[in-house]
């Protein structure tokens, strides 16, 4: 595709810190290459407003190639852009042309407070992970990674659900601001694979209990979760979250 | 795990709905089936809802049908209420809003508005239970027929004839089954996805499933007072 330049009008969500009640600024920005990244574009505008003394836009972002799950903008009314199965780092500003308005907010959810600008709190998915999202495994030689069987229709399940990112966009596309896309891929990916058996039940009760206690709403198949996802993670792996949930919670004594 | 955690869980919270809904469903079922007997009048015009009125006689003369009947109320108010609990809570978990939002991209509308399709199900119901269940069952104030026994039987066909002789109500009872509809084509395959049903295979019949259900069964329902307005179905 051809290279060209654009000037383009941002607004962009400007809040000091999280008790800072916060409003929309408006930028123009000039020269933009349809080759830059999404990121690149806001590093020009921060160099510019660093020029002018005032204070830069604060945003997440590390790997910049799509891995990390850091980058979190939700632009134009929808998470991570316009293009599908993407991050922000990964948006080109070959999306857009010449003349056009871009608004950019933070992820929106009461269990993601923002701390500032478009950087927010996403810790609570640490909590959900640390509730069980792990297996133990004891000290002594390294097993043999061959030594216990997986089908490879499993192994292939187990790895599309761990692509996930961790990066939040499916709870900022949620109306219900549910988590469950997220926490069923992480369920999922352990409990597709032999090494996840040991503590399939009580994970899978602790993860969403945190996640209930994080303050996420619940699930209504909406699927705008799915659409949003970065790595394409589908929604059946919600079903099999449930799945999960109702025979480990059928089935665990009081404790 | 205590009971008491299971059930208020967010994925418990669901379960009841899932199984409230597919509770209803089954009633939907029964509730079609002898109401599709006023169709009768097409194929013998001297039929006059007597088929009808037998078997709506049978579905309040014993008690084991009047008990289920309570557990009808019961399953439709665990249904409404929680599902009002979900709606609040959850819409209540994004404080501020977005500048611009994401509408109904990647998701069906319908699937976003479940609250409010089940409010407009609510409305019509409340109509719906003064129109027929209420002089039925409560004031009795029904005609009687017989048809040549000593049995007398309620003419809840005669007051369903009469009732869609008015033009806004029948335009009332098809916005009702329009809602119903919708409320089931996201609602009927929702509800075997939150029992955890993840074999795709089996997805795909929920869903198909689920489309012609929500589609056959309302528009039966909905006939039921165009057809007596139109005197396809008639009291002679
Ligand atoms: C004959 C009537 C009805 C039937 C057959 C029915 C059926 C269903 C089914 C199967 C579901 C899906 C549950 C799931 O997602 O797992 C559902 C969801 C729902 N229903 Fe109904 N329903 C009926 C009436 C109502 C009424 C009167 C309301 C009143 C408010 C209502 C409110 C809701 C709501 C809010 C949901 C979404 C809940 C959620 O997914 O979180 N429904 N319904
Ligand atoms: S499921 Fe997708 S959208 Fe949600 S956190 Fe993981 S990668 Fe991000
Ligand atoms: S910065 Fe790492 S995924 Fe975007």
């Amino acid at each position: 595709m051809e290279h060209y330049t654009m000037n383009l009008t941002l607004k962009v969500w400007r809040q000091k810190n999280s008790q800072d009640k916060g409003r929309f600024e408006t930028y123009e920005v000039k020269n933009i290459s349809s080759e830059m990244s999404f990121l690149e574009m806001f590093d020009v505008l921060n160099e510019q407003l660093i020029a002018e003394g005032k204070d830069p836009i604060a945003f997440d972002h590390d790997c910049r190639e799509g891995i990390c799950g850091m980058c979190s903008m939700y632009i134009n009314g929808r998470p991570h852009g316009p293009w599908q199965h993407n991050t922000v780092c990964q948006l080109h500003m070959r999306a857009y042309k010449d003349g056009d308005t871009i608004v950019v907010e933070p992820w929106r959810a009461k269990a993601f407070p923002v701390i500032k600008d478009l950087v927010v709190d996403r810790s609570a998915f640490d909590r959900i992970i640390q509730a069980g999202g792990y297996i133990s495994v004891n000290t002594g030689n390294a097993v043999d990674a061959n030594a216990i069987p997986i089908e490879k229709e499993k192994a292939d399940a187990a790895f599309a659900a761990a692509a996930c990112i961790g990066c939040g966009a499916c709870v900022a596309a949620c109306k219900n601001s549910s988590a469950m896309l997220f926490l069923s891929a992480k369920v999922s990916h352990l409990a597709l694979l032999p090494q996840g058996e040991p503590e399939r039940k009580t994970r899978v009760l602790n993860m969403v209990a945190q996640m209930d206690k994080e303050g996420f709403g619940s699930c209504t198949f909406t699927e705008a979760c799915e659409a949003v996802c970065p790595k394409g993670i589908s929604v059946t792996n919600i079903s099999r979250l449930n799945k999960e949930y109702l025979v480990a919670g059928l089935t665990e004594d009081k404790r | 795990m205590k009971w008491s955690e299971f059930f208020t869980s967010s994925v418990g919270k669901k379960l009841v709905m899932a199984l409230s809904g597919l509770f209803l469903i089954s009633f939907l079922v029964v509730h079609v089936g002898i109401n599709a007997c006023i169709y009768a009048d097409i194929f013998d015009d001297s039929d006059n809802g007597e088929i009808f009125n037998k078997a709506a006689h049978f579905m309040g003369a014993y008690y084991v049908i009047r008990i289920i009947e309570v557990g009808l109320f019961v399953g439709f108010f665990i249904h409404i209420i929680q599902g009002y609990v979900l709606e609040v809570k959850n819409r209540a978990k994004r404080n501020i809003g977005y500048k611009v939002p994401m509408g109904s991209k990647g998701s069906r509308w319908y699937s976003k508005s479940m609250g409010l399709l089940g409010t407009l199900i609510l409305l019509f119901l409340v109509i719906h239970i003064s129109h027929f269940w209420v002089p039925s069952r409560v004031t009795h104030t029904l005609e009687p027929v017989n048809y040549g026994t000593p049995t007398e039987y309620h003419n809840l066909y005669a007051r369903m004839y009469h009732t869609f002789q008015q033009g806004w109500v029948v335009i009332v009872y098809v916005l009702g089954c329009i809602s119903l509809a919708w409320h089931l084509l996201h609602g009927f395959q929702a509800a075997f996805r939150t029992l955890g049903v993840s074999n795709t295979k089996y997805i795909a019949l929920a869903r198909g499933a689920g489309a012609a259900f929500s589609i056959i069964v309302p528009l039966l329902f909905a006939l039921m007072p165009i057809s007596m307005y139109f005197n396809w179905v008639d009291l002679n």
